[in-house]
């Protein structure tokens, strides 16, 4: 698209809702305390591998796919659902920063293959839960609209 | 305590994402996610930094564990991609992963270099 056809960033951002700003918040919030929990709960000894980060991942990929195809294939919902509950509590519950300080504490301790092995693995298992989380939410749906009103 | 920590910092990161990914967007459309590229190579970058940094548990809970949690994203990421793959855009999203997990290594190592600079 040309500059010149591009509306003023000033105005997107006005377009922004100020309540789904809010609901990223507060999903934000609840999605990093559940994260916080499961990393408290199976703490991550160093020069291991992280269970906690793995599993928050994983299991972040597979709800992101049901919802995603719950919103775009059956009904949007009200405004505020996909920011509060994908960007703001699963966006919250999951992490990259986490997930890349593993891979360094890994390559630290001169753990080569862990670090390769933990790197692969939680982006095999996240994608493998994402396509999941979405085929049975699709299953699901189809079989509710065969059964039908 | 701590627990409240990480939320507060996760109640300023994610909606952090959320605008950053709104002016990528603007500017560099919609057809290849570069915010959450962007957020989680940024993200990375700073945790590793913190990580050498900050010893303070309260700080490391509201700042790396929160903000930079919060901020990077692993859901958003697997879901892009997975939109790239099931739109036969297989070559994109394969360089997503990639592009994704070479930033934020090259990103967290930046991080991690700069902290043991400047701490000595």
């Amino acid at each position: 698209m040309p500059r010149s056809d591009r509306p003023p960033l000033r105005d997107a951002l006005r377009a922004l809702p100020a309540t789904a700003l809010a609901a990223v918040a507060a999903g934000g919030a609840i999605g990093a305390s559940a994260r916080y929990g499961i990393a408290t709960a199976l703490p991550a000894e160093p020069g291991a591998f992280d269970l906690a980060t793995f599993l928050t991942n994983t299991t972040g990929g597979l709800l992101i796919g049901a919802l995603m195809a719950t919103l775009t294939e059956i009904r949007p919902g009200p405004h505020w659902v996909r920011p509060f509950l994908g960007v703001g509590v699963l966006g919250g519950f999951t992490t990259f920063s986490t997930y890349i300080a593993g891979i360094g504490r890994a390559l630290d301790a001169q753990a080569a293959l862990l670090a390769l092995g933990y790197a692969f693995a939680t982006i095999a298992a996240a994608l493998t839960a994402a396509a999941a989380g979405m085929w049975t939410a699709r299953r699901l749906i189809a079989t509710a609209r065969r059964e039908g009103p | 305590m701590t627990l409240l920590l990480v939320a507060a910092g996760a109640a300023v990161g994610a909606p952090t994402r959320f605008l950053t990914d709104a002016v990528i967007a603007h500017y560099a459309g919609r057809r290849l996610p570069w915010g959450t590229l962007a957020v989680n190579t940024a993200g990375s970058a700073v945790a590793m930094f913190l990580a050498v940094a900050v010893t303070d548990p309260l700080w490391t809970a509201l700042l790396a564990t929160g903000f930079c949690g919060a901020l990077t994203t692993y859901s958003t990421l697997s879901y892009e991609t997975l939109v790239l793959a099931e739109a036969g855009r297989w070559r994109a999203a394969a360089a997503n992963v990639a592009a994704n997990l070479a930033c934020g290594l090259a990103a967290g190592l930046a991080g991690f270099a700069l902290a043991h600079l400047a701490t000595g």
